[in-house]
């Protein structure tokens, strides 16, 4: 009997035979593999596993708790349901990216040191930016280059905050951060901030999101951030820091989803919003906020998955994304209007759905804590969901203006997909025991009382009255919302503009210079060296110039755009890196 | 099943009956939170029964016009091809 199989590993590992698998056997395995995972999720027994030493460290590959299997649990079944999504995709790449994606993700949630989390954690970052390279046209690339260079750099910080924290304490074990958080900690943080999409760091989340992959876009809303909320849950429960930056993050992302007319990026602004439930949950800190933050990551995954299901199948339908181009879908695509339907009223806390007996916990929590701004903030932030993803969405994508689109339902592998995450959001609604059963601390608490469910039923339903009457107010816009990318997205013009101007006009004053005293000078000499060049220098010449044609060519090669070669480039740059670090640190 | 419950939502020929069916709702829900029983109070606010219903259609309207405020005097709105 083995004692531990690393989740992680299976995905890793179970990528490389995919794209050698054709047809039915590929499908087959594509399923299997998440099923065995999720197996061996179910069977892992708390402890640590793989304990050894690297570079006179302590690494820890697995540490296994009930925080951990919560996460894990999730991430799994969500691959499988990710998989059956996506299972009609022929080229093999995005189907390898999301395996290792997952497989990181896993990585992750079960490091036991900071080394290895932070190798999974760049193992995420280049994965999940191919399903977004993986759309292809000039938008999605670009959009691509900015989320991979924004993690790139979120990693060095990352790895920065380790290589100082351990310093200090000594230790590169991943745990809770005690006492006085040092520069080390704070670099941590701001690491984790960054995945976890915390304003002002989060404009790459809903930048690069709604340019994946339809298929792509479903797993990359699951992993990244809550991986974050993981590791901050982990790392610094009970920071204060988090409450604010958390109830904020979670208004913030629903006064931008008022502006936005692409369909995902709504979604993601409240991938943003639902997020800061989960990091205000953690920044209480108290058991039940810690759950109520868990549990909430859990129906999140659920929810969000689905909703980004909907959406991506109204675009792999009508081939639009815009809600001012959309409209009218519901007298073709009914059974997609009623899976996302679940998914809205879910994430909007409905009672008997998921988001209800998971978001109260946090707020619940809040309230505990004699929290009341953060509460009746984040009660206002459910309004605002609610009158997104469960209204202005679903009204200007499927009702509306009909705008005679042909459309048709989707696959049924997508179909089923959505079945399967809908299922589970009713489930988890009417039965939410055996997700508690799952949370990392003993759970009292009653979603289920009378004035609860009249309380949310109240803020939801009069949210309703609210966009009926002002619905006009709603309209989308054709226009585009300026977030924290306008920084480095005007930021970069500006160094180009450098680049070409300044940089430019210095460099012809010294061609200017060259032309006036320096070139007749050359004149001289090069009459000069005519003759001995004559005498043979020739052969040496060409023989140089032959390298450096050769020398150009392979150049070019190297800037072909072929978005894997950069990968790649990147990849070898990484344990390049590792391996220098690696001998500095002795 | 699921087309008729959808068309119900969508069809201008229910518009009335779907009318009718949310306001009833709105009414049920207040009075239902004036009976329902309290056992754990905490804040003034959860005292007062009807008060989550004013304050969920408060948030919303606020969370429209502010937004848009932002979003057309703030500048946040800009055309598609401010980027390009």
């Amino acid at each position: 009997m083995i004692e531990f199989v690393h989740p992680a590993l299976l995905f890793i590992l179970g990528a490389v035979p995919i794209p050698f698998l054709r047809g039915a056997a590929r499908k087959v395995y594509l399923l299997l593999i998440p099923v065995l995972a999720l197996l061996a999720v179910l069977a892992l027994q708390p402890g640590s596993y793989g304990a050894a030493q690297f570079l006179g460290q302590d690494v820890l590959v697995a540490k296994v708790d009930k925080l951990s299997i919560v996460f894990a649990t999730v991430f799994t079944i969500l691959a499988l349901i990710g998989m059956v999504y996506a299972l009609h995709l022929t080229e093999a790449g995005q189907h390898v990216a999301a395996f290792v994606y997952v497989g990181s993700a896993l990585g992750v949630v079960f490091a036991g040191d900071y080394l290895t989390l932070y190798l999974f954690w760049e193992g995420m970052a280049f994965a999940s930016a191919y399903l977004v390279f993986a759309q292809g046209g000039e938008k999605a690339i670009r959009a691509a280059f900015r989320y991979l260079m924004v993690h790139v750099t979120g990693g060095v910080v990352l790895l920065g905050g380790i290589v100082l924290h351990a310093l200090a304490s000594g230790s590169l074990l991943f745990g809770p951060i005690e006492g006085n958080i040092g520069a080390g900690a704070y670099l941590i943080l701001a690491g984790f901030l960054l995945n976890a999409a915390v304003p002002p760091l989060n404009a790459w989340l809903t930048d690069a999101y709604p340019e994946a992959t339809v298929t792509g876009a479903v797993f990359m809303s699951a992993f990244t951030t809550k991986t974050a909320v993981y590791v901050l849950a982990r790392a610094f429960p009970g920071t204060e820091l988090l409450v604010w930056l958390g109830t904020a993050m979670a208004l913030y992302g629903v006064i931008y989803a008022v502006l936005e007319n692409d369909c995902r990026r709504l979604l993601a602004y409240h991938i943003v919003s639902q997020v800061g439930y989960m990091v205000a949950g953690v920044g209480i800190g108290t058991e039940l906020a810690v759950n109520g933050a868990t549990s909430h990551a859990f129906a999140h995954i659920l929810y969000k998955a689905l909703l980004f299901m909907g959406a991506g199948a109204v675009i792999y339908v009508t081939g639009r994304r815009k809600l001012t181009e959309l409209g009218g879908l519901y007298r073709t695509m009914p059974l997609t209007v009623a899976l996302y339907m679940i998914g809205a009223f879910a994430i909007s806390a409905f009672p008997f759905f998921s988001g209800f007996v998971t978001k109260s916990m946090v707020v619940a929590a809040a309230g505990e804590d004699h929290r009341a701004l953060v509460m009746l903030a984040l009660t206002m932030a459910s309004s605002g969901t609610f009158l997104h993803t469960g209204l202005k969405l679903p009204y200007y994508m499927f009702f509306g203006t009909d705008r005679g689109l042909e459309a048709r339902e989707p696959p049924g592998n997508m179909l089923a997909a959505m079945a399967m995450a809908a299922t589970l959001c009713v489930a988890i609604g009417i039965f939410p025991g055996p997700l508690y059963a799952l949370l990392p601390y003993p759970v009292d608490f009653e979603p289920y009382t009378g004035a609860h469910v009249t309380e949310s039923l109240g803020v939801l339903m009069f949210t309703a009255l609210g966009f009926v009457l002002f619905l006009k107010a709603l309209d989308p816009e054709n226009t585009i919302s300026i977030d924290t990318d306008w920084f480095y997205r005007k930021g970069a013009r500006a160094f180009m503009w450098f680049a070409e101007r300044p940089l430019a006009r210095y460099e012809k004053a010294v061609s200017d210079v060259s032309e006036t005293t320096a070139l007749p000078l050359l004149h001289g000499s090069a009459r000069a060296g005519l003759r001995v060049d004559l005498n043979g220098i020739d052969a040496i010449v060409n023989g140089v110039a032959h390298a450096i044609l050769d020398g150009g060519g392979v150049l070019r090669r190297l800037q072909t755009g072929v978005v894997t070669h950069y990968a790649l480039a990147m990849i070898a740059g990484l344990i390049a890196a590792i391996a220098v670090f690696a001998v500095v640190w002795r | 099943m699921i087309k008729c419950i959808v068309d119900l939502f969508g069809d201008e020929a229910y518009a009335r009956y779907r009318h009718r069916l949310f306001y009833l709702v709105l009414v049920l829900i207040v009075v239902a939170d004036f009976v329902v029983p309290r056992a754990h109070v905490e804040y003034l606010w959860e005292r007062l029964p009807g008060w989550s219903a004013v304050y969920g259609f408060v948030s919303c309207v606020l969370l429209i016009f502010v937004s848009k405020f932002l979003g057309h005097q703030g500048g946040l709105m800009r055309r598609e091809d401010y980027y390009d």
